[in-house]
């Protein structure tokens, strides 16, 4: 969903290279809207502040960061805390981890969003609707610190999952002592969490399909099954591309707040659910070296970025209207 | 879209009927954890130890509410959190709606240039490390509620969302108030902002509620104890059962030699997003409408 004004944002500045010619230089256009632009100082403000100068700060990544000396004043050291990372063989857990947990999210956020928008859009009955897509969404609103204590009630020794296991016959699972299962309870939260909102897009553009396609389908003595796969699933084809190009973009980025507030110090689960991101926190709490976790927050980024600026490229390929810029 | 058909087959009988049980089982798995967390929240620690986490109270308690209340940790919190919540909202909207109102006039002829500017950092990011030391050792916000509110100040997201309400506002409105000699800052706040409530609505609320769930800025800059927002708190109180204990044996609330530990968890719980639980089903609207006209005006 973060890409939906991006995409506008591209369309605009796709207009705006074809009457280059007329365009004032940027003076000009200030002279003549001084207020638009001073409308628009606070925000270029916060964004310089707050990203801006960070992005110039990873400079940090290729010093021997002394905080006496400041970023600048330390002295450059070019790859060694690149190397430093790649160094223990943690790197290769921590790297496999983020990707199959963002993948796995992925996957089933979207298949999960899709499902249930084009479930919504089926039921007829306004009331049911309402209330049920109400409710879907509430998840979403609630922090990671939030859903860690929900799923206490849920997965502790006295929890009511292990209450049904043994009330089946079952032998109760120590869940937070049990690394193997966390892959699927994330993965579970996270669709709990986030699968009822990412519906609220696909849903806006299933309402936004022309219902006489479906009337003529109708007709046709098409079922509501053949509907859906041959009807709605291609209309959502780009809504869906675009939305997974953005979100392939955080991949080499662990969900920290997640991982932290699921995990924290259960290092007994660090095998299935340790990330970069909680790796390298729980390193610089350890052993303070800034430099290191700079330089691999400059790897994600580069790979993320480069990962966006290819799946777009694809995407232009194969159907452009999907693409983001 | 499922307009109503002369004819409606066996088969499409069952496919309502299967989406019905699915949306609505969904629907229920999204409810079950409130439900056990508030339920628990009101069951006394040896009912709980006994039984386990049940969907009622098999004995009813508060003795949680109040060693959280007694305890004195979660007043100072909330505080905490309606500050920056009711300031960061408001300062948010502020810068947010001044620029999203410039970026969809027509008449500024680098919008598009800036709308990149701001929506590269939605790409690109600095990451911790830079963002950590530039806020503590340079703007010196270390341990300062400020640190809460103004490294999210304006979400790049919500701002070309505010943009895309604006777009779909008439040009000619801004326009004849202009030739009025009013100046645009006059504009916005007299004549756009009073006809963009619903938009002002949706972006308010996310803001809001990223405002309301904030911790992981408290777990890098905040320093003291009753500088911890809500959120922060609860972790502490997840991640610390010493912590209860201790706060319990302080105010003097140990029944039976058993502290409510896992309740007083729950119980914090449902301090936390009572608020946002309470408020939602009015709310609720907005985050859809929102969103519908926000993505699809494009």
């Amino acid at each position: 969903m973060k890409t939906l004004p991006a995409k506008t944002n591209a369309g605009q500045k796709m207009k705006k290279s074809a009457n280059k010619s007329l365009k004032p230089s940027l003076l000009q256009d200030i002279k003549r809207n001084p207020w638009l632009y001073l409308l628009c100082l606070p925000a270029i403000l916060f964004f310089v502040l707050f990203s801006y100068i960070p992005m110039a700060g990873l400079y940090i990544a290729f010093v021997d960061y002394r905080p006496l000396k400041g970023i600048w004043g330390s002295s450059f050291v070019g790859f060694e805390n690149f190397k430093a990372f790649f160094a223990t063989k943690n790197w290769i857990t921590v790297t496999t981890n983020t990707l199959f947990l963002n993948i796995l999210f992925i996957a089933a956020t979207t298949i999960t969003s899709v499902a249930i928008a084009i479930m919504l859009a089926e039921i007829s009955n306004k009331w049911v609707k309402k209330i049920t897509q109400s409710i879907v969404i509430l998840p979403h609103f609630m922090s990671w610190t939030i859903v860690s204590m929900l799923s206490v009630a849920l997965l502790s020794a006295n929890g009511i999952t292990n209450q049904l296991i043994t009330m089946a016959g079952g032998k109760a699972i120590e869940f937070y002592n049990t690394a193997s299962v966390w892959p699927t309870i994330l993965v579970l939260l996270k669709v709990w969490q986030g699968a009822g909102f990412g519906s609220i897009v696909y849903l806006a553009t299933i309402t936004g399909i022309d219902s006489s396609i479906y009337e003529a389908a109708a007709v046709d003595g098409a079922s509501k099954t053949q509907c859906i796969f041959k009807i709605t699933l291609p209309m959502l084809k780009n809504t869906i591309i675009m939305l997974t190009i953005m979100s392939v973009g955080k991949i080499f980025n662990g969900d920290f707040g997640m991982i932290y507030a699921m995990v924290g110090s259960n290092s007994i689960l660090y095998p299935t659910t340790d990330v970069i991101d909680t790796y390298l926190f729980r390193q610089l709490l350890e052993n303070p070296s800034m430099g290191q976790t700079a330089a691999v927050g400059l790897i994600q980024s580069i790979l993320g970025f480069a990962f966006v600026v290819l799946c777009n490229k694809v995407a232009n390929k194969w159907s452009p209207e999907s693409a983001l810029f | 879209m499922a307009k109503k058909r002369i004819k409606s087959s066996k088969g499409d009988v069952a496919a309502t009927i299967i989406i019905h049980a699915f949306i609505i089982a969904f629907a229920v798995a999204c409810l079950i954890p409130f439900i056990l967390v508030i339920s628990s929240s009101f069951t006394s620690q040896a009912s709980l130890n006994q039984f386990g986490y049940c969907f009622w109270p098999k004995e009813f308690s508060t003795e949680a509410y109040s060693l959280l209340f007694k305890s004195g940790t979660v007043l100072p919190s909330y505080g905490v959190t309606i500050f920056i919540t009711v300031v960061g909202t408001v300062l948010s909207m502020l810068v947010t709606c001044a620029c999203a109102y410039a970026l969809s006039r027509k008449n500024m002829h680098y919008r598009g240039a800036i709308a990149f500017f701001i929506y590269f950092t939605m790409l690109f990011s600095g990451g911790l490390v830079p963002t950590y030391l530039w806020v503590t050792r340079y703007l010196h916000l270390s341990d300062s509620l400020w640190s809460l509110i103004l490294p999210s100040l304006v979400n790049a997201w919500n701002l070309l969302l505010m943009r895309n309400f604006f777009n779909g506002i008439p040009d000619a409105l801004s326009e004849s108030a202009s030739i009025d000699g009013a100046n645009d800052v006059k504009i916005l706040f007299s004549i756009i902002l009073p006809v963009s409530l619903p938009g002002i609505a949706t972006v308010g609320l996310f803001y809001a509620l990223a405002y309301w769930n904030e911790w992981y800025k408290a777990l890098l800059y905040i320093h003291t104890d009753w500088k911890y927002p809500l959120q922060y708190l609860v972790m502490q109180i997840q991640k610390n059962i010493q912590y209860v204990q201790q706060n319990a044996a302080q105010a003097g609330v140990v029944t039976d030699g058993l502290v409510p530990a896992e309740t007083t968890q729950m119980a914090t719980a449902v301090v936390t997003i009572g608020p946002i639980v309470l408020l939602y089903p009015f709310l609720q609207k907005y985050f859809v409408q929102g969103l519908t006209v926000g993505s699809v005006k494009g």
